[in-house]
């Protein structure tokens, strides 16, 4: 459905992307994730027609982005990051505004109308004025807008950024809802966003794609360094060595308090040893918990791992 | 020329919508009603004064011709306010598309940039359009106390709508320059008023020169057209002057894209 091939765009003399390169299929829905300034929005500009690039080519549905950009247009559909709202229009009459500049006809636009805000759960605010509704609902009039042409492509530059937990929940909920008719792009700097919306997705840094993977594979690579955190009541020297001593312990961080930071090998749960360690020696464990990784530490695993190399 | 009018008719749904038309309405009103009272004012008392000469001669008064010493005058003043208010009509055009980031959504649409342009440009227009049409009141008012003639009515009207689409094709521009309403008024006001002033120059220079810069002027232009005169030379330097504003902000919209500004 989009084929991304070579793409790059400078800033003048800075470059924002170099070389990005990245396929979607029909009805996947692909996670864009990168750092805040990596590349993710400038990719989708290029995307969505916005941007011309500097070089390299970018096809969606089959139409190239610069030579037939009205044809793509027609098939996409965007959500910047600032939803492009008009703030002095109501739901409704800036959904009908949408509509017929995507070229709808008149007989479709009123259904259609309704439709997206029903599926986007904004029809008891249709007729507010979009300046008095919270960045919630205003983001939710952002998706509706993107969805009101019913575009083969969708393309949404953090869709959750500023939403309180309750309408992240609600607005992935609906993205993942959205997979299967629509093609959809979704960018983010949050890890746990892609697990949770995404089959797929593409790790972009400095303007470069780093890794293209299956979810799957990306959470084995992070299993592959798993760490803990400890917090035992003892002697310290004593009981960092006898952690280190447990079965798949490769190394063992201590601030010189209590807490210990601990790095296993791939693939090995070692808290229940672990536990049992600090417990038999009579000492008190206060807290073990599995340590996250953040998005930049999946950046080092990546690049320390394979030099960059991309799957 | 669906786009087109679907540009059209939300910026003029939303010029209703907002504080800032009825701030120019009204201000225009106010500042046009003020000349158009100092003018009949004025008029009457030439008429007094031409009644009682005639009184003293004792002949017929001097019939003085409405059109030329009451509308023309009013005529010429709604051009120069027009000239300071039409910035603030055009100000937001583009500018407030860029702030709220609206424009991402234009120029992902499948639209071309000259439709966004020149629907923006016939909004402001139309709206221009409404302000004259308000004096409308003033003219009609001496048709109800006099007997002015229809058509150099009209055909200054025409040369308001002319000289207002300058103005407004300038202030376009403007607002296609920056994201900041308030730049992009000052810009035009500047520039409105630098253009004014080559007519006022042309009195201070030789008389070959003075020709030049008077004709540079579009308030110059417009003396033919109160005069009830339709001139081919006005028209094609107003419909050049507008496409060429016209032309440089939708290169400016163009050139935005290739840049990367928002």
């Amino acid at each position: 459905m989009i084929q991304v091939q070579n793409l790059t765009r400078f800033y003048g003399r800075t470059p924002a992307i170099q070389e990005v390169s990245f396929e979607v299929e029909k009805g996947e829905i692909l996670g864009f994730l990168g750092p805040n300034a990596a590349g993710k929005t400038t990719t989708m500009r290029i995307l969505t027609c916005y941007l011309p690039a500097t070089s390299g080519s970018a096809k969606v549905a089959g139409f190239d982005v610069f030579n037939q950009s009205m044809e793509v247009r027609k098939r996409i559909g965007y959500l910047p990051e600032q939803p492009p709202v008009y703030m002095d229009m109501t739901v409704k009459s800036y959904l009908n505004f949408v509509a017929k500049i995507k070229g709808m006809d008149s007989r479709d636009r009123k259904n259609r109308v309704n439709d997206v805000m029903e599926k986007t759960a904004i029809v008891d605010v249709q007729d507010s004025v979009i300046r008095k509704l919270s960045k919630g609902y205003k983001q939710r009039v952002g998706l509706a807008q993107a969805l009101v042409h019913n575009p083969d492509v969708l393309v949404l530059d953090e869709p959750t950024v500023g939403l309180d937990p309750n309408q992240i929940k609600e607005v992935r909920g609906l993205i993942k809802s959205l997979a299967g008719n629509h093609t959809i792009i979704l960018s983010t700097h949050i890890l746990t966003e892609v697990e949770l919306t995404c089959e797929r997705a593409v790790i972009i840094d400095h303007g470069k794609v780093i890794a293209q993977d299956t979810i799957a594979n990306m959470t084995q690579r992070k299993r592959g360094a798993s760490r803990l955190v400890l917090q035992v009541d003892g002697p310290t020297s004593q009981v960092r060595d006898k952690l280190a001593g447990v079965h798949g312990v490769k190394k063992v961080n201590t601030d010189g308090a209590m807490h210990y930071d601990i790095e296993c090998d791939s693939g090995r749960d070692a808290r229940r040893e672990l536990a049992q360690a600090v417990v038999q020696n009579g000492w008190g464990l206060l807290e073990l918990r599995a340590k996250d990784f953040t998005l930049e530490e999946v950046f080092l695993n990546l690049t320390k791992e394979d030099g960059g190399a991309k799957s | 020329m669906r786009n087109l009018l679907a540009i059209l008719e939300r910026e003029l749904k939303s010029y209703f919508l907002s504080p800032v038309a009825y701030v120019v309405l009204g201000f225009f009103l106010v500042a046009t009603g003020l000349f158009y009272y100092n003018i009949i004012n004025w008029f009457d008392r030439m008429s007094m004064q031409s009644m009682m000469m005639a009184q003293q001669y004792r002949q017929m008064p001097q019939p003085i011709n409405v059109n030329m010493m009451a509308i023309r005058p009013l005529f010429h003043n709604i051009a120069i306010i027009g000239l300071f208010l039409v910035p603030g009509i055009t100000m937001r055009l583009f500018a407030e598309e860029k702030r709220q980031g609206t424009m991402e959504l234009l120029a992902t649409s499948p639209l071309s940039n000259w439709q966004i342009t020149l629907g923006k440009f016939a909004a402001a227009l139309v709206f221009y359009l409404v302000m004259l049409l308000a004096t409308g009141v003033f003219v009609g008012l001496l048709f109800f106390f006099g007997n002015p003639e229809v058509m150099p009515i009209l055909t200054g009207y025409l040369g308001l709508l002319l000289v207002g689409g300058c103005f407004i094709s300038l202030g376009l521009l403007f607002s296609a320059f920056t994201e900041n309403q308030i730049i992009a008024f000052v810009g035009a006001f500047a520039v409105n008023l630098a253009i004014l002033s080559l007519g006022w120059l042309a009195n201070f220079v030789g008389p070959n020169l003075a020709a030049f810069f008077s004709s540079l002027s579009p308030i110059e232009h417009f003396d033919d057209f109160a005069k009830g005169i339709v001139d081919t030379k006005h028209l094609i330097y107003y419909i050049s002057f507008m496409f060429g504003a016209i032309f440089l902000t939708y290169v400016t919209v163009e050139s935005g894209r290739w840049r990367g500004a928002r």
